[in-house]
């Protein structure tokens, strides 16, 4: 966790993405103007509140939705999705779901679940492609596995079975949608474990979506923080978790246990068909409400004045009129 | 913050795992599922005979019909159908007979009902069981392109035509298929048999085979149409909860096209629930379409049925209540052991 201003090759980036859902008639703006870039062997966590649109800039990183505009670029070069480089990428970008139970198919056996993956591309040695990728995600003896079925297997197991179908395709990448928000505590360890370790086997480097800050803390190099549709917060994951300059960071880590005094939030839960104008935080900000952007003279900025979207870039960034006026 | 976490190698996590289980566990679920299933008929036999005995009438005066009779004449009868015994011990001899099948003689054929049974079986199963072969195909064909092109043209309009020949009463949709497809109506010429399963004057050999093909066109078309829109309910929900699972992501993550994900994932668990309908329905195809057979005249146990109730020929209808009970209970616990075959995670339960 200590090398992470060093440059690292860029992997997989979105560029200026936008992704609009028609939603009872009115636009629903999912993602709003991201750019992101995750590097080689790093692990990037995008933090943020169920319905702020990670999920779907998840889908949208692996080619499983298309941008309304901008780009996704894999090692330098925009995604192409013809169906022939789709399949070739997907070997390359590999998803882990949340729920490991609904993410394996019940009439399938683990091993024709890790196996889907190298039958798709036709890659030779399946059975030992299979053994290995369960070895690797930690169940062993693999051939112990081979012909359970998920619903005999523990929450944690599942989600090693998961992880090994993925593995088993020799991925670079792995998106991972809160991959252990619906594990018992005890085993999310094991789980975020088994991340860090194949990060240091086998370089591979993961977007790990979750609303938990604890878990950025654990894994990631780097977080950003998402609200409505857009970065507002990213950096190494000591400086922004630590040294917190959004106030929705802010926010959301002074309700972590160790906290002092938390900050609730007022007003209404974030809605995608209705992004406020001005700083799309500004209705619930904490700062402008107790007048402290006042005291700097930016709270008409705050209402007015919409923020340039934020670089991908490793360095920290915030989107805060306030925060750029104090220079904190 | 939190601690850092070990990242060394994780333990073995093999521990835990269930014994692998034989065989063992589905042959006794199977068998307590034929005991269940004995125990349904059982009481279908002692309910049988309660029913039968509420309807009004009298079965002396039914099978004499209008025969004058001497009083003496009628006691007689009376000894000789045991009808003068106390109920407990014809209860007896009812259920004696039933567990041997055998249900009495027919007032009006005066030949015994599984005779009668047995002859009309036949027909009914052909009529039935093509209706209910084309109308699994079409209604599983439909449902499941419906769901794929979810809120598309096809699902509106396949889901709306197949509500509207659900909603409609089977007599009248007969009713109308004769008089316009049977009967000829303006231009159009009467294309086919208006009752009955074969010609009076039928051929032999295969000519005879396509003479009833012939005859059976219209009370098919009935059948499905009544019946199919259950098949594409069904499969469409199932299929659209399947689709919005994770495994269907995961896979489409993995590089698996999209008609292969149908194929391989989404189609064969969403057929699951679909099994149980068909095996429901294949116990009524014993009983055959009442309505479908009455309106077209088709020589099944359905016609026999509602003959036996114009009788009253009460032998003959508890023999055919008897029958198509016993053939639902049957299916019915078919369905559950082909069920707990098909789906690993009732296996397991």
């Amino acid at each position: 966790m200590t090398e992470v201003l060093t440059k690292r090759k860029t992997l997989l980036e979105a560029r200026d993405l936008h992704v609009q859902f028609a939603s009872r008639g009115r636009k629903a703006r999912a993602v709003d103007g991201v750019n992101l870039a995750v590097g080689e062997g790093e692990i990037v966590a995008l933090v943020g509140e169920s319905g702020c649109g990670k999920t779907t800039l998840a889908r949208t990183l692996l080619g499983l939705e298309r941008p309304t505009s901008g780009q996704v670029l894999y090692g330098g070069a925009g995604l192409d999705y013809g169906s022939r480089a789709l399949k070739a990428y997907r070997r390359e970008v590999q998803l882990v779901l949340q729920d490991p139970t609904g993410s394996l198919n019940p009439r399938h056996t683990v091993y024709e679940a890790v196996a889907e993956g190298p039958r798709i591309h036709g890659l030779a040695n399946e059975e030992e492609i299979v053994r290995d990728a369960l070895s690797r995600a930690g169940l062993r003896p693999p051939e112990r596995f081979f012909l359970r079925y998920p619903h005999e297997l523990s929450g944690g197991q599942r989600q090693r079975v998961v992880i090994a179908g993925a593995l088993a395709l020799a991925p670079r990448l792995l998106v991972a949608d809160e991959p252990v928000a619906s594990l018992d505590a005890s085993v999310r360890g094991e789980i975020l474990a088994l991340l860090l370790r194949l990060r240091e086997e086998l370089g591979l480097s993961a977007l790990v979506v979750t609303h938990d800050l604890g878990l950025a803390w654990n894994i990631a190099d780097r977080v950003a923080v998402m609200y409505l549709g857009r970065i507002v917060e990213s950096g190494p994951v000591e400086q922004v978790l630590t040294a917190p300059r959004h106030p929705y960071t802010q926010a959301l880590l002074s309700v972590l246990p160790e906290s002092p005094e938390p900050v609730v939030l007022t007003g209404e839960p974030p809605d995608p068909t209705r992004v406020p104008g001005g700083c799309r935080f500004h209705p619930r900000c904490q700062v402008l409400g107790v007048g402290r952007a006042a005291e700097v003279g930016v709270d008409g900025k705050c209402k007015g004045e919409p923020l340039a979207v934020l670089p991908a870039v490793p360095e920290p960034q915030v989107a805060c009129h306030y925060a750029a006026a104090t220079g904190s | 913050m939190t601690a850092p976490i070990d990242t060394g190698p994780a333990a073995e996590v093999a521990a835990g795992l269930p014994e692998d289980r034989p065989a063992r566990g589905t042959l006794r679920y199977a068998l307590t599922k034929v005991g269940g299933a004995l125990v349904s008929i059982a009481m279908v036999i002692v309910a049988t005979f309660f029913m039968f005995r509420l309807i009004p009438g009298d079965p002396v005066i039914a099978y004499t019909r209008d025969v004058p009779l001497s009083p003496d004449q009628i006691e007689l009868l009376r000894k000789q159908m045991g009808l003068d015994q106390p109920v407990f011990n014809q209860f007896i001899d009812f259920v004696v007979r039933a567990v041997r099948f055998d249900f009495g003689t027919s007032y009006e054929y005066r030949r015994p009902v599984m005779d009668l049974i047995g002859e009309k079986v036949g027909s009914t199963l052909l009529l039935t069981g093509v209706g209910l072969v084309i109308a699994v195909s079409l209604g599983l064909w439909q449902g499941t392109r419906a769901a794929w092109n979810h809120g598309g043209r096809f699902d509106r309009y396949s889901t709306a035509i197949s509500l509207v020949l659900w909603s409609v009463p089977t007599f009248w949709l007969g009713l109308l298929l004769l008089m316009t497809l049977a009967a000829g109506i303006g231009p159009i010429p009467g294309m086919f048999p208006t009752r009955g399963m074969d010609s009076v004057d039928a051929p032999d050999g295969f000519a005879y085979i396509l003479d009833v093909a012939h005859h059976m066109v219209l009370p098919c078309l009935t059948l499905v149409a009544v019946v199919y829109a259950q098949y594409l309910l069904v499969m469409r929900s199932s299929l659209l909860d399947e689709i919005g699972q994770d495994y269907v992501t995961t896979a489409r993550a993995k590089g698996l096209r999209d008609d292969l994900v149908r194929r391989r994932h989404a189609v064969p668990n969403a057929l699951l629930p679909t099994v149980t309908l068909v095996f429901i329905h294949i116990g009524f195809v014993v009983g055959g379409a009442v309505t479908v057979e009455y309106v077209f005249s088709w020589p099944g146990l359905g016609l026999l049925f509602v003959e036996a109730i114009k009788g009253p020929d009460f032998p003959v209808m508890q023999g055919a209540f008897l029958v198509v009970c016993i053939a639902v209970i049957i299916m019915n616990t078919l369905a559950d052991v082909v069920y707990h075959l098909l789906d690993p995670r009732v296996r397991a339960a």
